[in-house]
Parts: C-alpha cells; sequence; structure tokens
C-alpha cells in the first residue's frame, strides 16, 4: 500500500512539489521537508498557535492541517514577510515594541497580527464585536478576543498588542 | 575578578549604552522566524533521524516486560531503544529522580524508550507499538493525606527558624490572625518543547539542546551517559523559554543520545506536549498556614509561616516560608517547612521558587490582617518595614526601598480612590483594587566570560550564557560596548556553547547581574591587554569613541589590537557581601479587577508593578520581564493548576487546553516603574534581578482585589467561579445590577 502522496503548493511565491507521508502535517512538511524553520511548533495540536500560516490568506494552524489537502495553495509563513535588514511593517512593529521575548510564539504572533487586522478589515465578527451591521472597528478588545489563540508564555501579550495597534494606524 | 568590596566609581557608571532603552540585538532574527531553536539545526552533514518517546502508563513500579518486537518491524524504524536495554544509570547531580534507565518507574510518563525511524511520523507510530508488561506498587499522590507523614528535612534546607518566642508573643497580641492557604502544583508550560539533537563522532557527542545552564547539563549528561564530560560539546544558542523548566538536564537530551548511538545516525527528540507536564518537572503545591500578631497601632510582634510540599524521595521543600524571615519586622518569629513524600512526577525550581507561592499566601495574610486592624493595607506594610533582617538585626540590607514602591505605586495607580469591599459597582461588574508587597532574594553565582578585540575594532563575546527571552545578548553587548568605548554595532555576542567559558546560566534571576558582571571581569583584562599593548599606564586609560587614550595619546582600537587581535578572559567571583548584608528586590504589585456578580467571573482591568531592584541594566527588556512575570502571575491567580489524579497519580490536564495559562483577553495594559537606583553591594553593575521579583506577588494583589471587589476571601488558588459564586450577593441584588446595566 502505497502511503505517500505527490503534492505542490506554492510557499512564500515559490513553487514545492514534495512527495510527503500522508500522515505529514502542514507544519512538518514546512519544518522538516522544506526547512523553513521559523514557523514553530509548540504543541502540535491546536491549542498554542505558534505555527499560524497563512493559507490562501487565511491564518490556519499548520499543525492541524494535512500537507496533502493543499494541492495548488498559497502558503505564506514567516520567512516570507520580510527578512533581517528589510522587516514587514508589523515585524519592525514587534521590534520596537518588544513583543517578545524568548521568540518562539513570535512567527505565530505576527502572522496571526497581520491576519487579524485583515479580517477585522473584512467585517469578519468575533465574540467581543458588539453590533453587526456596521463596519467592525479596529479596537484593542478586538485584538486581544482574536489574538487569544497564540499563546505567550512570556507574557508580552501588553507589548503586542501596542505593536499591532501601531501598525493598524488606530489609537484604541 | 573577586566581588568582595562595594563598588566604586567603574566605566559602566557613564550609562552610555548599559541602562539605555535598546532593542533586542537578536530581534530581527526572533521576529523573522530565523532565530534557529535546537530542534531546527540542519545541514548536509547532519543526516538526522528523528526519535520519538515512550512514557511509563503507571506512576509508580517495575517493568517485568518489554517487547519491541513490532515496533522495530514498523516501517522505517532505525533503532529502539528501552530503559531496560540501557539498564540503570546513574542519575545526574540536579536531577531528583532518573530520566531514563534500569526497570524501576518512579512517576507517569518517566521515558521507557525512544523509539528511532527515517521520519517523524514512522517514529511516533511505532513508539504507539511498544508493549510494556508493569508490576504496579502503590503511591502517595496527595498532598493533603500525606501531611501527616511530612517530615523535617536536613538542616541544609533550613526547615526551621525561630527567634525570640512565637507563641507566647502570639497568645499575647491584641489582634491575631490564623489562617490557612493553598497553592497548586503547577507547569513552566513553556512555549518551545524540551528538545535535543545529538550526534556522536567516534567517542565525541556533538548536542544541539534547550538549556538555561549549560555547563549543568553537560555535567549531568555526561553522568548519564558515562561518558567524559570534555567529550561532549553542547549548544544552546536561542531558548524557547524555561522558567526553571530547562535548569536541569532532561530526558530528550539523554533519549537523542541513545538513540543516535544506536541508529549510528545523530537523532532529534522533542518531547511532544501533552508528555511535557508528566515527565518534565513542575512548582509542588503547597499548604501553608500562617499566624500574625500585632498590636492595636498596627505593628507585627509576632508572625509565624509554615508550609508544606511534597516530592519524590530524594526531593527538596518548595521554600514557601523562606520569604517571611525577611519581608517584615517582628520580634518573635518562626517559620517550618516540611517535606511529604509524594510518588507524583519531580517537583523543583520554577520561576522564583519559595517565593511565588510564599507570597501567593503571605500577602493575603497581610491584607486579611489589615482589615483586621482597621488599617489601609499599604499603610500597614509600611509600618512592619525593616531596614535589617530581623533574624540577625546587625544584618543590614544593602538597599530596600519596598517603602517607596508602595507610595509611588499607590500615587500612580489611584489607590486612594479604593472603596470597602463590594461598594464599587459598575453596571453587572463589581470593581475592585489590590496590592501586594514584592520581594525575592538577589543570588549570585561565578560567571566568565571571554572578550576579543579584532583588526577591525569588533569586539566579540563569547560565554556559555543563556537568553531565554531574557535580553541576555543585548545587555552583554551593552556592557561590553559601554567597557570598551564603543557602538552596538562593533559588538558581537555568542552564548550558549559548552567551548565558551562558564557562567551563571540562566535562573534564579542571578543571570542578568551574574553574567554581565562576569563580561565586565572579562572587559576589565582586555582593558589591561590593550593599555599593556600600547605602553600605556593602565590607571589613566579612557576607552571612548572606538579609541584608547592616555594623556594626550589617542590610538583606533582596531589598530591596537594589531592583525592578531587581543583576548579579555575572567570570570567574577563573590566575596562575602552577601553575609554580611542581605541584598534583596522589592515591589508592590497593583491590580484593579472586575467581578461578574452573576457569574463570579473574574476580569483584571488594570495592573501596575514598581520594582527596586539595583541598576536597570535595559529598560525594555527589563520591563519585558516584568509585564511577562505579571501575565504568569495572572495566571497563577486565575487559572493555572496542574490537577493531580490522586488514585493514578498524574497530572491529568497535561497540555495546553487543559492547563490554562493567561491569553491575550485575559491580560489589560500593563506599566512598571522602576525606581531610580543602584545597588553598589551586589556587582561591579550594580545591578539586581527583575524577572522573578515580577512574578512575586501578583497572584496575591489580584486575589486581594477580587476580595475588595465582591467581599469574598479566597485562600485556594487558582480563584475560579466556582469559589466566587457562593458568596455573591443574592439574586435580588443581582436583577438590581443588570437593569442598572441596562
Amino acid at each position: 500500500m502505497n502511503h505517500t502522496t505527490k503534492v505542490s503548493f506554492t510557499v512564500n511565491g515559490a513553487s514545492r512539489d514534495l512527495d510527503l507521508d500522508n500522515r505529514t502535517t502542514l507544519l512538518d512538511a514546512l519544518r522538516e521537508h522544506l526547512h523553513l524553520t521559523g514557523t514553530k511548533k509548540g504543541c502540535d495540536h491546536g491549542q498554542c498557535g505558534a505555527c499560524t500560516v497563512m493559507v490562501d490568506g487565511r491564518r490556519v494552524n499548520s499543525c492541524l492541517t494535512l500537507a496533502v489537502m493543499h494541492e495548488g495553495d498559497r502558503i505564506a509563513t514567516i520567512e516570507g514577510l520580510g527578512e533581517p535588514g528589510n522587516l514587514h511593517p508589523m515585524q519592525a512593529a514587534f521590534v520596537k515594541h518588544d513583543g517578545f521575548q524568548c521568540g518562539y510564539c513570535t512567527p505565530g504572533q505576527i502572522c496571526s497580527s497581520v491576519a487579524v487586522l485583515e479580517e477585522i478589515r473584512a467585517n469578519i465578527p468575533s465574540h467581543v464585536t458588539g453590533d453587526l451591521t456596521t463596519q467592525t472597528q479596529i479596537t484593542e478588545a478586538e485584538i486581544r478576543e482574536r489574538m487569544s489563540g497564540n499563546l505567550c508564555r512570556c507574557g508580552a501579550y501588553s507589548n503586542i498588542v501596542d505593536a499591532i495597534v501601531e501598525v493598524a494606524g488606530t489609537k484604541a | 575578578m573577586q566581588f568582595d568590596k562595594p563598588a566604586t566609581t567603574n566605566p559602566i557608571d557613564q550609562l552610555k549604552v548599559v541602562g539605555q532603552p535598546i532593542h533586542r540585538i537578536d530581534g530581527e532574527l526572533k521576529t523573522t522566524g530565523r532565530a534557529m531553536y535546537a530542534y531546527e539545526w540542519h545541514d548536509a552533514n547532519l543526516p538526522y533521524v528523528y526519535g520519538y518517546p515512550v512514557g511509563a502508563a503507571i506512576a509508580k513500579g517495575r517493568i517485568t516486560a518489554m517487547d519491541v518486537s513490532a515496533a522495530k518491524r514498523a516501517p522505517g524504524v532505525l533503532a529502539v531503544v528501552t530503559t531496560l536495554d540501557v539498564g540503570r544509570r546513574e542519575k545526574g547531580k540536579f536531577n531528583t529522580v532518573n530520566l531514563f534507565g534500569g526497570d524501576e518507574i518512579q512517576h507517569y510518563h518517566q521515558a521507557i524508550a525512544v523509539v528511532v525511524a527515517e521520519t517523524f511520523e514512522q517514529a511516533r507510530a511505532a513508539a504507539g507499538l511498544v508493549k510494556v508488561e508493569y508490576a504496579e506498587e502503590r503511591g502517595a499522590f496527595d498532598l493533603r493525606e500525606a501531611m501527616a507523614g511530612a517530615a523535617k528535612p536536613d538542616d541544609s534546607q533550613e526547615p526551621d527558624t525561630a527567634v525570640g518566642n512565637f507563641e507566647a508573643a502570639f497568645k499575647a497580641a491584641a489582634v491575631t490572625l490564623e489562617q490557612s492557604y493553598e497553592t497548586p502544583d503547577q507547569s513552566h508550560a513553556m512555549m518551545e518543547p524540551h528538545a535535543s539533537l545529538a550526534a556522536w563522532n567516534g567517542e565525541e557527542l556533538t548536542v544541539w539542546t534547550s538549556s538555561q545552564m549549560i555547563d549543568w547539563w553537560r555535567s549531568d549528561l555526561a553522568t548519564t551517559l558515562g561518558v567524559d564530560k570534555e567529550k561532549i560539546h553542547l549548544m544552546s544558542p536561542f531558548i524557547g523559554g524555561g522558567f526553571g523548566g530547562k535548569l536541569f538536564l532532561r530526558s530528550d537530551a539523554v533519549l537523542a543520545a541513545f538513540g543516535a548511538k544506536a541508529a549510528s545516525r545523530p537523532v532529534k527528540v522533542a518531547l511532544p506536549r501533552p508528555f511535557i507536564m508528566n515527565n518534565t518537572t513542575h512548582r509542588p503545591a503547597t499548604i501553608q498556614r500562617i499566624r500574625i500578631g500585632a498590636g492595636r497601632d498596627g505593628r507585627i510582634t509576632a508572625i509565624a509561616h509554615e508550609s508544606w510540599s511534597g516530592d519524590q524521595p530524594g526531593g527538596q521543600l518548595e521554600t514557601a516560608a523562606s520569604q517571611t524571615r525577611l519581608l517584615y519586622a517582628g520580634a518573635d518569629r518562626m517559620t517550618a517547612m516540611r517535606l511529604a513524600t509524594l510518588h507524583l512526577p519531580e517537583g523543583n525550581a520554577m520561576r522564583a521558587p519559595g517565593e511565588a507561592p510564599g507570597l501567593m499566601a503571605l500577602e493575603i495574610a497581610m491584607d486579611e490582617m489589615a482589615e483586621k486592624l482597621g488599617m489601609d493595607p499599604i499603610e500597614f506594610r509600611i509600618v512592619n518595614d525593616t531596614q535589617v533582617d530581623p533574624e540577625k538585626p546587625e544584618r543590614p540590607f544593602s538597599h530596600r526601598d519596598l517603602v517607596g514602591c508602595l507610595k509611588l505605586g499607590a500615587d500612580r495607580f489611584g489607590w486612594s480612590g479604593r472603596e470597602r469591599p463590594g461598594a464599587r459597582r459598575e453596571g453587572n461588574w463589581m470593581i475592585g483594587m489590590g496590592v501586594a508587597a514584592a520581594f525575592r532574594n538577589n543570588l549570585v553565582l561565578p560567571s566568565g566570560a571571554r572578550v576579543r578585540l579584532d583588526s577591525q575594532g569588533v569586539v566579540t563575546v563569547e560565554t556559555d550564557m543563556t537568553d531565554i527571552g531574557t535580553g541576555s545578548y543585548t545587555i552583554i553587548a551593552q556592557t561590553a560596548a559601554e567597557m570598551m568605548g564603543i557602538g552596538m554595532n562593533k559588538v558581537a555576542v555568542h552564548l550558549g556553547d559548552s567551548r565558551f567559558p562558564v557562567s551563571a546560566g540562566s535562573g534564579g534571576q542571578f543571570g542578568a547581574n551574574s553574567s554581565t558582571s562576569g563580561v565586565y571581569a572579562a572587559c576589565v583584562k582586555l582593558r589591561e591587554a590593550v593599555a599593556a599593548k600600547l605602553g600605556f599606564n593602565s590607571a589613566d586609560v579612557v576607552f571612548e569613541n572606538g579609541e584608547v587614550r592616555s594623556g594626550n595619546r589617542s590610538v583606533p582600537l582596531a589598530e591596537a589590537a594589531g592583525a592578531d587581535g587581543l583576548v579579555g578572559e575572567d570570570k567574577i567571583e563573590w566575596g562575602d557581601l552577601t553575609k554580611t548584608h542581605q541584598q534583596s528586590t522589592f515591589g508592590a504589585h497593583f491590580v484593579e479587577v472586575g467581578v461578574d456578580i452573576a457569574t463570579g467571573e473574574s476580569r483584571i482591568r488594570r495592573m501596575l508593578a514598581v520594582c527596586a531592584a539595583g541598576r536597570i541594566l535595559n529598560p525594555i527588556t527589563a520591563r519585558s520581564q516584568v509585564i511577562g512575570a505579571m501575565t504568569m502571575g495572572a495566571g497563577g491567580a486565575l487559572s493555572e493548576e496542574l490537577a493531580v489524579d490522586t488514585r493514578r497519580g498524574f497530572f491529568v490536564n497535561h497540555d495546553l487546553a487543559g492547563y490554562e495559562v493567561a491569553v491575550h483577553a485575559d491580560i489589560p495594559h500593563q506599566d512598571v516603574i522602576f525606581m531610580d537606583e543602584t545597588d553598589p553591594m551586589s556587582s561591579p553593575m550594580k545591578a539586581k534581578g527583575v524577572g522573578e521579583l515580577g512574578l512575586c506577588g501578583v497572584s496575591a494583589a489580584i486575589a486581594n482585589a477580587i476580595y475588595n471587589a465582591s467581599g469574598v476571601r479566597v485562600r485556594h488558588y487558582p480563584i475560579t467561579l466556582d469559589k466566587l459564586i457562593g458568596g455573591l450577593p443574592q439574586l435580588a441584588d443581582m436583577s438590581d445590577a443588570y437593569r442598572s446595566r441596562a
């Protein structure tokens, strides 16, 4: 019986062709097969958010999805957002506001942060959204609620919110 | 360099670089995903394969048989190493229980095998095929049941202290408090799982791992494997959090080493998240009893703090009563700590061991006592401040500004607006404020460093110090830049490698002060080397703007270094200033909470910490240490608890869904103020630590705020809504509250 499958998707704009054990998560495909280790494995079952990446523009926990389910998808990881010397505005804001300490949850926090602002702008409601008939505003409460799937044991939350608020260009 | 006299003026006092708010020099690597953690090392010369651990399914007993035949036959499997194969090993000096080896099971999820396969998926699947037969034995898992049999540990743990006659003074006191408090088992729950990649080259072993203490790990790995320490090369340049959980050698490194030997390939092992809470260490639960007697003027005349905790045979106390020896005045006093034998996983240090759970209890007791006395809890603490060790009044604190922290914090937080319990309402929210003192001793350890100056004028620091998120890279670079008179862009810092001089490592909030003092000492040596090479009199040499100057002679550092460069190496060692003077750090935590009158849900609305901790080496990284600790304290107050299955003997909620650390939605904006101070007794840096201070007292401040909001006093952490709801106002009041909200 064949337990492997060929799959092709793009990662940070580059086309990738892999022949993977069907059990391989998207997370392990990125980390172990493509050596894109910026995406972190904190729990491997969807509880910590360290593995957050974008698939076709939406954030997902890459540990909770098998790589072979992503034929033809566009995947974006922390490595694609920016690089040393050429940071994405969210990465720069995390450095400026010290929105991290050990750095292990950080790529997931940053990917989530970028996605959260897009989700609010797209008027996707959250648990704390009040009036569903008007455009959702970028508030600290909305940011905290939507970021709560990304754990940070170093406890940089207060600084992370400052970073996201700055990038959002709004005083909450 | 021996530090045995108080520091006088030195180059650090220039504060051109040290003390400045400089962003982390590793920030770009971490925010772009380029920082490489242990499991992530890869290059073409490292054809690693994957190890997956198997843990014991019982808490206590023996393995009678293991059948690995199915696992060995599974696709891709290269080797299976069992605890029976390797046999009983000598235990590492810092480990209480064995990490791997032998037939004895000492706790649930103790490592009993590692399965090595070509891929992670193959190793994981095959690990599930290992069959084990046990002879199970009864164990003790319930602290309350085991309390009666708790023993007095040996004197090195200072279980009993007494001055005067506590019992008589307590009996005679005009106002007394006697209460019991409980703190649960807690898990470090750092975000990066314990992970190691081990590669043998003949008898030589290279290990990339995630360790707070390089030299301790190296020694204990050598002991456990039975190899020469000098043959082991350990590297840990980035660590995804530790909080004490990575102080001591863990099973991932041992399993990777045995797996690599058996497979004749480099092997990497990460502990699966559900494995960590029972396989590794945790902060032990405590039961504490506090008695305070005072005169009607609020002066404490008698204070007693007793604590019970449990650990494996050969284990140690959770020293929850220790801070009570030093924090408040009172002529007649005692502490006592007893240790019960429990067969839960090994208890050991977690951030601020002792003080964190101790202050969770003591600082509620102080709040309760203030209320009994009819005093403001800040005033009660100020009245009972002491500038000397209460047990040895001839021994002063080197510097102690608890009162300053309390007063400044009260002013900034708006403490004067605090009302009586249950008095302040906003709709369905009952609002309250709480305060607690923060206290943590200033520990120091010897710490070495090597500093190289090259022909480009670049200074490279090498030390086996670790950066677990604390900011070591940055403050070490700042120290070298200040000492050598160069900019941050001319300093490179290499950490976490056993080829470098042995440092203090990261723990006990000793890392920042000790390791930068070691770098200071090495830089003094390098300055002397530069001066000697130039023929300058080292006493009047100035290092400034990339140049070294003596009188009217001035030479660029790059030129002074020459083609071969210059090296300085030294370590800081400590005299008896910590004995002649009590060195501690102080703070005050202020918290405002809302408690939902209907559900008992507690929400933190505001938090402020004021810290007096000597010179702050970098206000950005120090502040992050404190807000992070405040966040951990919020989890400790409201949600963190390892639930013990007292029948089967393990922590049930052993993952990040069941063990609830604070999340974004739990934490408001946090404020931190550092008192502007130095402590010349502490080190040439005149700094102390803040990383643990920030945790000490936070949970009690939250508990006190919940009491002030709701009128319900909870003495058993975490303060979940089920513990509040029975004491909340009756339904009629609730409907009023909801009407007024509408």
